[in-house]
């Protein structure tokens, strides 16, 4: 399953903060940036599952504050440095695709359900319109177009390709992608795994019989049915 | 001339193997590039404000403070003061901006007063209806007679849901002007060449002057046909600007605006004879797919009794309108039949397998292929040894066995194709169609691959622009006849053509030469047969050109085809959960030219049937006429553990293949909802009549059936 990373959130902002968590439960227009740090604080104040990450932010002593405006930032991807000056609400997914021109992970719901903007950070999937871009600086960042290329595919790609586990293929990158993450942390899934892991991704023209096939190909094997 | 037929069984070299689709690798690394990847330089973001209302006149409109705003460079007005609104979510004022969270930050700032009028969205309740349209009934014999006096009988009422298409890449385009008068529209659409001409119209340009380019889809399902008033807009927005202009709707306004699919509220009572034979039919059927109503679904489906009637009432409700859903009106109508037919075997102590084989006459030309069919089915689902009579189970969790027959036609449509051979050996087909993401650029380059007697790797296919010969829509299955019809005849063409130029230069005659495994054959055998390239050198600088069209010369497609599914459920008494264990469709769709592609079709319709069975609704508040659930959290797709072991089977071979090609995109996603029905019913004992099938309402109908 696609991992999202929880905003390290100073206990200064707090009351502020809730003011914010109030404002995300109207209907209306709110930032990114402020749901994410109200329902962090939101979530620390009733029940303090987060105050050991808001312990180790303050341990790490007061952050430098970034934005509104925006700020020069620098990401490593695919193996490659790149730059960008970016609002710090950006989210990584609108980065890549709005900024940097790689165009692999998909924007679907942008709400951290669908798993079409999924890509690897430091290894770990995770849902990129769910990750601050500024959160992602000093990360590896590996998306849909560094596993591989046309001419030089990445196993689990060539796996899609053979079981047509692709239609419209909007979801595909995605899949792929956690699939990759997948295959990396059990090179032997069986079929329950498979599906627990890759539970996060969402399909609609019902590509999932041949994503079990692709997977067991890429896996070097096993059964799955389709 | 050429014969235009396809080749026979043993010739063919591509037709009816498992081809991989050509576009996987791109697709797969992340390279092509849909409509919304789409990045010009210099490029705005568009992001439209909507009606918070379900109905209600917009009284004032205040862009100053948007206009106002740094990076924002252009407000326009959609729908300006005095327009009545007729669903939550319809566009009123579009932002662009110089970044996609500035055009966010505009569209927030923007400043819209209402007169909330009523409203009214849940048409379920119809007696509540303030505009219900009933419609005469249709009535064949005398089916009140007939249900009089037979001795079985059963009655029900059944519920489909309105769902929406929820195109994983949402609706919209890329618009950049070349000039005053020309315009490019990168669009996701089913429909390039229908586009072209409907947005030239709506900002007063030549259709010729519009190019549209598809050439990789994210999801349509039948919702993407229209240029839309966001395509208009997005073009003006470009053109005051002088900037490409990028607009792609939101999730919330994909799944409200962008498409729905009816819903369909049926009461049926039907009667048997003391055979089994059925002899009545009687519905009453109602339903919305927004301020339109709803059109009748066809009832009774699939079967036509001697006696039989159905009256349709449509409902018109303030939620975003209804598009084309895949296999329009069919998965309701199959829903309510099948399920109405399966109700009234149980009433007659029958298996439904042997009640459906019983009256199989009644499902007309079709009926032979469906008993082929069911028979397969059966033994593929080990249907004999397997089914027990409604409610046998015992324990918590119970499983059943459900099944259903569904029909559509999918004959070709419109379509040109022009084929291009050129002396480096490469053979082109120019064709003005779009791949939805159902393997048509991979179709048309078999077919010329086939026709010429080469490899796919020696074929090229240029499409996904309106500039290109044009072709019909992609939408009813009609796509993978019309393509190959043209592409076809275009090829047959085309090697006429070659033959015709090269003869002279080999000192032979037309007829006296034969394409054939990538080589140039002398039928007399006066010369050695020779490698295409080397032949193909004959042709010259200038490239041999010929035209196809479809329809055209020659059987190539045909209309109707009828497939059967089943399915092997368990469900939770306790919870009311149900599960997919297994589900099994045979289907046929005349002359298959890939086999990989037509399974995925069928394989991708049974999930998206065990979707829109279990989990898809769109929910209205009656309230606040808003749509609840208008994301991907509440609006649910299955996920890859939710969807059960899939078991596909294509007829081919005689009395399938010698129709020609037939679609395939609509059959197999009429029937997994009723042949889900059908096993829940099975398996629990009570009659589940409701789609989706939440827990909550299978639990009700337990609760309900145990009382």
């Amino acid at each position: 399953m696609a991992q999202t990373r929880y905003p390290k959130t100073p206990r200064e902002e707090q009351p502020e903060a809730s003011a914010d968590s109030a404002e995300t439960t109207a209907r209306g227009p709110f930032s990114r940036r402020q749901f994410l740090r109200g329902s962090a604080a939101a979530g620390a104040a009733s029940a303090g599952l987060l105050s050991g990450i808001l312990d180790d932010a303050a341990a790490q002593g007061e952050p430098g504050v970034a934005g509104p405006g925006a700020v020069d930032m620098a990401f490593k991807i695919n193996g490659k440095a790149h730059v960008a000056t970016l609002e710090p609400r950006v989210t990584l997914l609108d980065a890549l695709r709005n900024h940097l021109d790689l165009t692999g992970a998909k924007k679907v719901c942008d709400r951290g359900t669908c798993g079409a903007c999924t890509v690897l950070m430091n290894g770990d999937p995770v849902y990129a319109c769910s990750v601050l871009a500024i959160e992602a600086q000093g990360a590896d960042v590996t998306t849909v177009e560094g596993l591989g290329s046309p001419a030089n595919m990445h196993p689990i790609q060539q796996a899609f390709v053979d079981h047509d586990a692709q239609q419209c293929g909007f979801c595909t990158p995605g899949f792929i992608v956690a699939s990759a993450a997948l295959l990396n942390r059990h090179p032997n899934p069986d079929q329950d795994t498979v599906h627990r892991e890759l539970g996060g991704n969402l399909c609609r023209c019902g590509t999932y019989a041949g994503v079990r096939a692709a997977v067991a190909q890429a896996a070097g094997g096993g059964t799955t049915n389709g | 001339m050429a014969e235009y037929t396809w080749p026979a069984a043993g010739d063919r070299l591509h037709i009816g193997k498992h081809i991989s689709r050509l576009d996987g690798p791109v697709k797969a690394t992340g390279r092509a590039k849909y409509a919304y990847d789409v990045n010009r330089r210099g490029m705005l973001w568009a992001v439209m404000v909507q009606s918070p209302h379900a109905h209600a006149r917009i009284t004032a409109i205040d862009t100053s403070a948007a206009e106002a705003m740094d990076g924002v460079v252009k407000v326009q007005v959609i729908q300006d003061v005095g327009t009545e609104i007729q669903w939550a979510h319809d566009e009123i004022v579009a932002v662009a901006a110089t970044s996609e969270e500035v055009a966010r930050d505009g569209a927030a700032a923007v400043k819209i007063e209402y007169e909330v009028l009523p409203h009214f969205v849940n048409e379920r309740a119809v007696d509540e209806a303030p505009d219900a349209q009933p419609a005469q009934a249709e009535t064949t014999g005398d089916p009140a007679a007939a249900m009089a006096s037979a001795p079985t009988k059963s009655s029900g009422t059944y519920h489909v849901a309105q769902i929406a298409h929820c195109s994983l890449e949402s609706h919209g385009q890329v618009a950049e002007w070349q000039d005053e008068e020309t315009v490019t529209l990168w669009a996701s659409t089913q429909a390039i060449s229908g586009v072209a001409s409907q947005l030239g119209e709506r900002i007063g340009i030549p259709a010729s002057n519009v190019h549209v380019e598809t050439q990789y889809m994210g999801g349509g399902f039948g919702s993407k046909f229209s240029v839309d008033r966001w395509g208009v807009v997005c073009a003006e927005l470009a053109k005051e600007t002088g900037r490409p202009v990028k607009l792609m709707l939101d999730r919330d306004q994909e799944v409200t605006v962008a498409g729905a699919r009816p819903s369909t509220h049926a009461e049926v009572s039907t009667a048997a004879d003391a055979d089994g034979n059925v002899v009545a039919w009687d519905s009453k059927s109602w339903g919305s797919g927004g301020p339109a109503g709803a059109n009748s679904p066809p009832l009774p489906y699939v079967f036509a009794f001697d006696d039989q009637t159905h009256m349709h009432t449509s409902v018109p409700t303030n939620t975003g309108p209804a598009r084309a859903w895949r296999a329009p009106r069919h998965p309701q109508a199959c829903l309510v039949t099948m399920r109405a037919l399966e109700d009234l075997a149980h009433a007659a102590g029958m298996d439904p397998l042997d009640f459906f084989l019983k009256n199989i006459d009644k499902t007309g030309e079709r009926s032979g292929t469906y008993t082929e069919e069911l028979e397969k089915g059966a033994e593929l689902m080990g249907w004999r040894d397997r089914w027990r009579p409604r409610g046998s189970g015992t324990g918590t969790v119970r499983s059943g066995l459900g099944l259903a027959l569904h029909t559509w036609g999918g004959r070709g449509h419109r379509s040109n194709c022009e084929v291009l051979a050129y002396r480096d050996g490469l053979v082109e087909a120019r064709i003005g169609s779009q791949d939805l993401g159902t393997g048509t650029r991979t179709i048309i380059a078999l077919v010329l691959a086939e026709t010429f007697g080469l490899g796919l790797e020696q074929v090229k296919v240029t499409m996904g622009r309106s500039v290109l010969p044009a072709s019909g829509a992609s939408g009813g299955s009609t796509t993978v006849g019309g393509v190959s019809g043209s592409t076809r005849r275009a090829a047959l063409n085309a090697v006429d053509a070659v033959f015709e130029r090269i003869a002279p230069r080999l000192g032979t005659e037309m007829a006296n030469l034969e394409l054939k495994g990538g080589q140039l054959h002398f039928k007399d055998g006066s010369m050695a047969a020779m490698p295409w390239r080397q032949a193909a050198t004959l042709i010259g600088v200038n490239p041999v050109s010929a035209t196809g069209a479809n329809p055209g010369p020659g059987q190539l497609n045909d209309s109707g085809v009828g497939g059967i599914q089943m399915a092997d459920v368990s469900v939770d008494m306790e919870t009311g959960v149900v599960s997919i264990n297994r589900m099994v469709a045979v289907q046929d769709c005349g002359l298959i030219l890939d086999m990989k592609l037509a399974e995925s079709q069928v394989y991708g319709s049974l999930i998206m049937g065990v979707t829109y069975a279990l989990t898809e609704e769109r929910v209205f508040d009656p309230h606040t006429g808003q749509m609840l659930n208008a994301d991907m959290e509440f609006y649910k797709l299955a996920g890859i553990e939710d969807v059960g072991e899939m078991i596909v089977h294509m007829m081919t071979g005689p009395g399938y293949d010698e129709r020609g090609v037939i679609g395939l995109g609509e059959p197999p996603v009429i029937a997994p909802g009723a042949a889900i029905a059908n096993a829940a019913t099975n398996a629990t004992g009570v009659p589940i009549n409701e789609m989706p099938m939440t827990p909550e309402r299978v639990l009700a109908a337990i609760n309900g059936g145990m009382a």
